[in-house]
């Protein structure tokens, strides 16, 4: 679940903790509570159709999708015949359904490894302030906030074989070209590249604030100890940054696993399917195949994957808190 | 306070998207007002959008009505579509690419055309055939594109070499015109239905058909395509090239020829490289080039309104009456679809020769399979990738691309 959901609810906790006590203190003087039972209904209405429309219809409706024959003729004629599970049974038995399971994990596992290790590096290394320390930081921040397809579209014309700024620089200091986008070979960690160019900034921000929020006194007493550098950074900062590396490895695993925009902006799925993932596929069956059931299909499994990382994040955020 | 305040906008904003939804349902689709017609298309950006305009007004006009007329990107018109008819919202006049008519014609969200008074003689074979479904025709073209091989005059001059006719010539020039970072060839093999598109004039002129993929008429022609990138004629970015990028390679100078269709040419009329075009090349000189028929189809859409259907059938028709289309097609550098208005216009268009002449011959890419072309279209574009990748060698690629 996203921090935006979560709010509300919080706050609608918080809220009604007093009024359980109002409620408690009515009881004692007769019982007219009834009122104070539909004020409290009412603190958790608009956060329950928040959450009943805009998550709880379209989970169902896809689930419903993934087990009917879902086509361009359902839209005018509305009928959408129950065909069970055959539509999951196209999807395992189609032959780039297992490609694109690797190319999602190896999309997934190398863009959150460089994002991570990088946006860690950065923000170390921005924690120190120097003169326009400031300045620097808000750019990195670029990434972020050009829209994919612009982004896409301008690392596609850097990674163009030919006239691709990228390769024109390798053959300049005497390396070969690489096809980056052309060759079924490079054409994943071309795009595996420029997913972690757009992911630094998210990594570089929470991190950066974890960092903001470790005593200075710690690394204080730690010098005195003799702990420095590399070893101030193993004892000290990893251990009270790991809230912080959970939230941002969880969370950037299930924005990764959903990726579409930058790969069908750079290479469509190809070349030759290198760069099919369970996103790509899903958008394909849906949006070019018009077979909306098994896009469905293969939304449903996306969504059970990114599922078990919510779990593993819900539950290591509670065992966490036990400690 | 702070939370509270904090919950009664959060239930404030809860409540306006339902707001929002509750009357976003009026104000699209066919409109209350019987002399008003909605129309739906693609023409959404310049010069294509005004000059299409012209022709809507001029038909409003001429029928006394008045039009209120929607474009949306062209991607995204099919969505459109699809949300519409599950609305019940489709607009009096709809246009559709021609190889997606079929598909929603299969629908039964479209009207065919013989329930009106509608003249539909003296169209090209092609376009009939691509609007046709299950023997009803459901809409009209006024103009059409097709492919030729465009190619840089003054590159080939200097060569001595003359436009290829066949492909072995073809090869052959590429080669020779292929020199530091100018190759010889552009075309685009992308993933997409636009290779696939690009694919088919080599494929079809060679006796190929998409009915069965399997044949030495459709692996030769992938042959072709795979030896003028293993020669080098041609870049291996054609794999990911659209044709506007084909377009861009050709007009930088990077490439002699490319293949791509006549919409480019007010973008190459802005550069300096002269150029000029020809029929795609033939594998043996005695074939006939076939090269596919591109264009946008006009329809009636099911609204339930019978007299605005009648009306929006009128509309139809007087967009692709004789004068329509010869504007339409001069303006917009395309081809009028009546056979018999092509000699008045190459006389007013010599640079269009070619393509009219093309056009006459032309295929639809839903004439032979219907709704089921963009799985074929499919499996044809991931074949040139597999066989340009050299994932497969081009006696299997085709095989191994149909199976999924």
């Amino acid at each position: 679940m996203t921090p935006a959901t979560r709010e509300p609810q919080q706050a609608a906790n918080e809220e009604t903790a007093p009024s359980i006590r109002a409620a408690a203190a009515m009881t004692r003087r007769g019982r007219s509570f009834t009122k104070d039972n539909v004020v409290k209904a009412m603190f958790i209405v608009p956060a329950a159709i928040y959450i009943i429309l805009f998550f709880g219809y379209p989970v169902v409706k896809n689930l419903l999708m993934s087990v009917q024959e879902y086509t361009t003729k359902t839209f005018f004629t509305g009928e959408a015949p129950f065909v069970g599970i055959e539509n999951y049974l196209t999807v395992v038995n189609s032959n780039l359904f297992w490609p694109s399971i690797v190319n999602t994990a190896l999309f997934t596992i190398g863009s959150i490894a460089g994002q991570f290790v990088i946006g860690l590096a950065l923000a170390v290394f921005f924690k120190r302030r120097f003169p326009l320390s400031g300045f620097l930081r808000a750019m990195l921040l670029l990434p972020w906030l050009l829209p994919l397809i612009v982004a896409s579209a301008t690392w596609r014309s850097i990674l163009d074989k030919d006239s691709g700024i990228l390769n024109q620089f390798l053959t300049g200091i005497g390396l070969d070209a690489v096809p980056w986008l052309t060759s079924p070979s490079v054409a994943l960690t071309a795009v595996i590249i420029v997913n972690i160019w757009i992911g630094i900034p998210f990594n570089v921000t929470i991190l950066y604030g974890g960092l903001q929020d470790i005593p200075d006194e710690l690394y204080e007493a730690g010098s005195l100890d003799g702990a420095t550098g590399w070893k101030a950074f193993w004892h000290i900062t990893v251990p009270n940054l790991r809230p912080v590396v959970s939230v941002v490895l969880v969370l950037g695993v299930v924005y990764t696993l959903k990726v579409l925009d930058i790969i069908l902006g750079l290479t469509n799925g190809g070349p030759a399917n290198a760069t099919q993932t369970l996103a790509i596929r899903s958008y394909q069956e849906s949006f070019v195949n018009f077979e909306f059931g098994v896009g469905a299909a293969f939304s449903n499994i996306l969504i059970v994957i990114s599922l078990v990382f919510a779990v593993i994040y819900l539950r290591a955020n509670r065992r966490a808190v036990d400690e | 306070m702070r939370h509270r305040r904090y919950l009664t906008v959060l239930a404030a904003a809860a409540v306006v998207p339902i707001a929002l939804s509750g009357c976003s349902g009026g104000s699209s689709g066919s409109s209350g007002d019987p002399d008003t017609l909605t129309i739906l298309d693609y023409y959404n950006n310049e010069p294509d959008k005004t000059l299409v305009q012209e022709a809507l007004d001029t038909c409003a006009a001429d029928l006394g009505v008045t039009i209120d007329r929607e474009s949306v990107p062209g991607k995204d018109l099919i969505q459109k579509v699809l949300q519409r008819s599950s609305s019940k919202t489709l607009p009096d006049v709809l246009m559709l690419d021609n190889p997606d008519v079929q598909e929603i014609a299969a629908t039964g969200g479209l009207s065919p055309l013989s329930n009106y008074d509608v003249d539909t003689e003296g169209f090209a074979d092609g376009i009939i055939e691509a609007a046709t479904y299950e023997g009803e025709l459901f809409g009209l073209a006024p103009a059409v594109n097709t492919l030729g091989l465009f190619y840089n005059v003054d590159l080939l001059e200097e060569a001595g070499i003359d436009p290829p006719e066949t492909w072995a010539e073809l090869k052959d020039a590429a080669a020779a015109l292929t020199d530091g970072d100018q190759y010889g060839i552009a075309f685009s093999a992308i993933a997409t239905y636009e290779g696939a598109w690009q694919f088919l004039p080599f494929m079809w002129t060679n006796g190929g058909d998409e009915t069965d993929l399997d044949t030495p008429e459709v692996q030769e022609a992938l042959q072709l395509w795979v030896d003028l990138v293993d020669d080098g004629s041609a870049s291996n970015s054609v794999l990911n090239w659209s044709q506007a990028d084909v377009k861009d390679q050709f007009a930088a100078g990077k490439a002699a020829m490319m293949v791509n269709g006549p919409w480019q040419i007010p973008a190459l009329n802005e550069t300096d490289i002269s150029w000029d075009s020809v029929q795609v090349p033939v594998n043996e000189a005695a074939q006939t080039p076939v090269a596919p028929l591109g264009g946008e189809v006009w329809t009636v859409p099911e609204t339930g309104d019978k007299d605005k259907q009648a009306k929006a059938a009128e509309f139809v028709e007087c967009i692709s009456s004789d004068d329509n289309q010869l504007a339409l097609s001069e303006s917009r550098y395309l081809v009028p679809t009546r056979t018999a208005l092509a000699e008045e216009f190459v006389e007013k268009m010599p640079e269009m020769a070619s393509f009219t002449e093309q056009v006459a011959n032309a295929r639809s890419r839903t004439g032979q399979l219907g709704e089921d072309w963009p799985e074929a279209a499919t499996v044809i574009y991931n074949a040139i990738q597999l066989a340009i990748t050299g994932k497969a060698p081009v006696d299997e690629a085709f095989s191994q691309a149909s199976e999924g």
